[in-house]
């Protein structure tokens, strides 16, 4: 007797399921998970849905064309990614930045911080269905990017920090409009910890999920938020002050749980330290110059530099190959986005399927920055 | 055969009282069903580049993009009728790009965000990324910018909103 | 920009502990807070190890590949950090090795460094170096079906230009 009926056999029962790229929890990203019923036993990242070639691209541009595409990969993290590209050019031509251009470099990095991690807390809220931070975290970073639009002119691609210093100064009446913002901000946090962090709803979703221990954290290269959530005080700003971060009086929060919930409250507190920064900043604003003159086609003799800041995500890195030609012969970004992806699969494993969101967010993964 | 042609008859009649209605009160049942779908609009949540954080912003609490009529969708493709391509396609996304945009049902808009989804823009050179979308599917409106400022892409959907009101025809797009 | 002053004392000291057990190990640069080295293909794992075991450099930071064409070389060079040994947080050792273009075959690191994982992946797809050892040579970044020669290669010349 022959049936059109078939059933499976009873060792399939390890499902495979792609998660992304057209999914609410995933965009422009995609997750190969392998899943047990409803536990995960198997995960792996799929990106490079927004691989555009950056690396290629410089090869073909000269050391200030190359500015606006390389902010692009983050777009709301846009200076951090140019800071060490910034600093990687200067170091090799030899310049010597201006105090107030070293000065506005830091307030431009602080400010993008902020817009940076209240995107992660609005879309953080979103994943988790507190939506009350979603709009929070939207609507309140605009009073930030405000004033980043009036230092820097563009809402979010700024292409403010440039090889010798910044790209203008700062309008007159920035100050007392930021620093008002600034105490502004700081009651505002308050609201976020009481509403968000400290909402019991939040904790039962967050706490003890997608723990990440220290020794595997450094084992896997995570770097960060990530890395400071589980305990590593690691802190290229404090570590190797570079610019002028040596000035400025402030702390770097770590926290030991490591779960989900630690690495979003951590970005709180950062965001803390960042508004001290950008008061003191404004406060002790040195007179004088924001750049050097250097020409549309700079001459950068041979070389090879490695340099790195703190962005918003943790370690950004550039490793910079100058050959004396108008064009580099090599640029390598490393972002932290892609350092911090292979955390995913180690946290993944035996989760279940409804703790995927608030693990894959936590990590601030941002897909652009990740594939360049 | 009586009953073959009492049928035929009927369907005549039926169809010159089709034509009939669609003369006089075509227009209006047009209007309506247009205005129904013009302040409606769900977009797909496909985030193709760095343009979704514009569109984030836009629809966030400050620009507020539901009170011109478009949420942001969670649910299926087949209940979305708005696909915003916001930003760069590259080679690896764009089969999946076609494969969204058929799983959508008719009637559906397209609007294109930012330079990178309009001709490839800042990454004309760049191996891994299409220049326009345009190639593989229709597209409604362009916001151009690099990224669009949140208020451009405010105005695109009310552009595509002034084109939904014009249909001619409730079938299609 | 204070760092190129100081004498690089301390870069001087790790090159020569290194320099001590692997002696075919050559200096690239050394400055206060950076150091590269280079070494042979054949000895990379030996002197990862001993970096990692004996220096305390813990973790990747990443792993970059360089075309040198007109040598006829590859270069491959790992960015090595550490987090936990104290008094060394600002520090980065580059180990470098170079190898024939004709044919790129290197010794993966991903059993020393387990986060190497991605960073070799991403190298062994945009200048087509074989890492021996590597669980997978899947496309990673690059679209399933790339069938053009990895694209950081010099040789390769982006359409539209």
């Amino acid at each position: 007797m022959t049936t059109e009926v078939t059933y499976e056999p009873e060792a399939d029962r390890i499902m495979n399921v792609a998660l992304g790229p057209q999914h609410p929890g995933a965009g422009h990203f995609r997750i190969q998970l392998w899943l047990d019923g409803d536990y995960v036993v198997k995960a792996e990242p799929d990106p490079g849905y927004v691989h555009r070639g950056e690396e290629k691209m410089c090869e073909y541009r000269n050391y200030i064309q190359n500015v606006p595409h390389l902010e692009r990969p983050v777009i709301l993290d846009s200076s951090n990614i140019l800071f060490p590209y910034a600093l990687a050019v200067d170091e090799l031509m030899g310049n010597k930045v201006p105090p107030r251009g070293q000065y506005l470099r830091v307030i431009m990095s602080e400010i993008n911080r902020i817009i940076s991690h209240m995107y992660f807390l609005g879309i953080m809220g979103m994943f988790v269905g507190h939506t009350t931070m979603t709009t929070w975290g939207m609507g309140d970073r605009d009073f930030w990017i405000d004033i980043a639009e009036r230092i820097g002119g563009a809402r979010v691609t700024f292409a403010y920090i440039i090889p010798g210093g910044v790209r203008n100064d700062m309008p007159e009446g920035l100050k007392e409009r930021a620093l008002k913002t600034c105490d502004w901000f700081e009651k505002r946090m308050d609201e976020y910890e009481k509403i968000f962090f400290k909402n019991p709803l939040y904790l039962e979703r967050t706490e003890n999920v997608g723990v990440l221990t220290a020794e595997d954290a450094v084992k896997y290269g995570a770097t960060g938020t990530v890395l400071r959530a589980s305990g590593v005080r690691k802190d290229v700003r404090k570590d190797e002050p570079y610019s002028a971060y040596e000035d400025f009086d402030f702390d770097i929060p770590v926290l030991n749980s490591g779960d989900s919930w630690a690495r979003s409250y951590i970005a709180l507190l950062e965001m803390r330290e960042s508004v001290k920064i950008i008061r003191q900043a404004f406060k002790n604003m040195p007179q004088g110059q924001v750049r050097l003159k250097l020409g549309p086609q700079p001459r950068v003799p041979p070389g090879e530099v490695f340099a790195r800041t703190e962005a918003a995500r943790g370690e950004m890195s550039y490793h910079l190959i100058s050959d004396g030609s108008p064009r580099p012969y090599r640029v390598k970004i490393g972002t932290p986005s892609f350092k911090n992806m292979r955390v995913l699969p180690h946290l993944l494993k035996g989760v279940h399927v409804a703790d995927i969101p608030a693990i894959y967010w936590s990590l601030n993964y941002w897909p652009v920055e990740a594939d360049r | 055969m009586v009953e073959v042609q009492k049928t035929g008859t009927f369907q005549v009649l039926v169809g010159k009282l089709n034509e009939v209605l669609q003369e006089y009160i075509g227009d209006p049942v047009r209007y309506l069903a247009n205005w129904g779908r013009l302040y409606s609009l769900w977009p797909v949540h496909l985030e193709t580049a760095c343009c979704s954080v514009e569109l984030g912003a836009a629809a966030g609490s400050r620009f507020d993009m539901e009170r011109f009529g478009a949420l942001e969708a969670f649910g299926s493709l087949r209940a979305c009728d708005l696909l915003i391509v916001t930003g760069t396609v590259t080679r690896k996304l764009a089969p999946r790009l076609k494969l969204i945009y058929d799983q959508m049902a008719e009637p559906r808009w397209v609007i294109a965000m930012g330079a990178c989804a309009i001709t490839g823009g800042l990454y004309f050179d760049s191996y891994n990324v299409l220049r326009g979308i345009d190639d593989i599917i229709p597209v409604d409106v362009y916001v151009p910018g690099c990224p669009p400022r949140a208020e451009a892409l405010l105005q695109g959907l009310v552009l595509l909103q002034e084109k939904i009101r014009r249909l001619p025809s409730l079938k299609g797009v | 920009m204070s760092q190129q002053v100081a004498e690089p004392k301390r870069a001087k000291e790790i090159f020569a502990s290194i320099q001590a057990v692997f002696p075919d190990a050559k200096l690239e640069y050394a400055k206060e807070r950076r150091l590269k080295i280079s070494v042979s293909p054949s000895s990379i794992r030996d002197v990862s190890k001993f970096v990692r075991d004996k220096l305390g450099f813990d973790h990747i930071s990443m792993v970059s590949g360089v075309d040198w064409i007109a040598k006829n070389q590859f270069e491959i060079v790992y960015f090595v950090e550490t987090s936990l040994k104290p008094g060394f947080e600002d520090f980065v050792l580059a180990i470098s090795e170079r190898i024939p273009r004709d044919n790129p075959s290197a010794p993966s690191l991903i059993d020393i460094w387990p986060g190497a994982d991605y960073h070799e992946r991403e190298t062994h797809e945009m200048f087509g170096i074989n890492f021996e050892g590597h669980p997978t040579t899947k496309y990673f970044l690059l679209p399933e079906d790339w069938n053009d020669i990895p694209p950081l290669r010099k040789d390769f010349i982006s359409p539209g230009r």
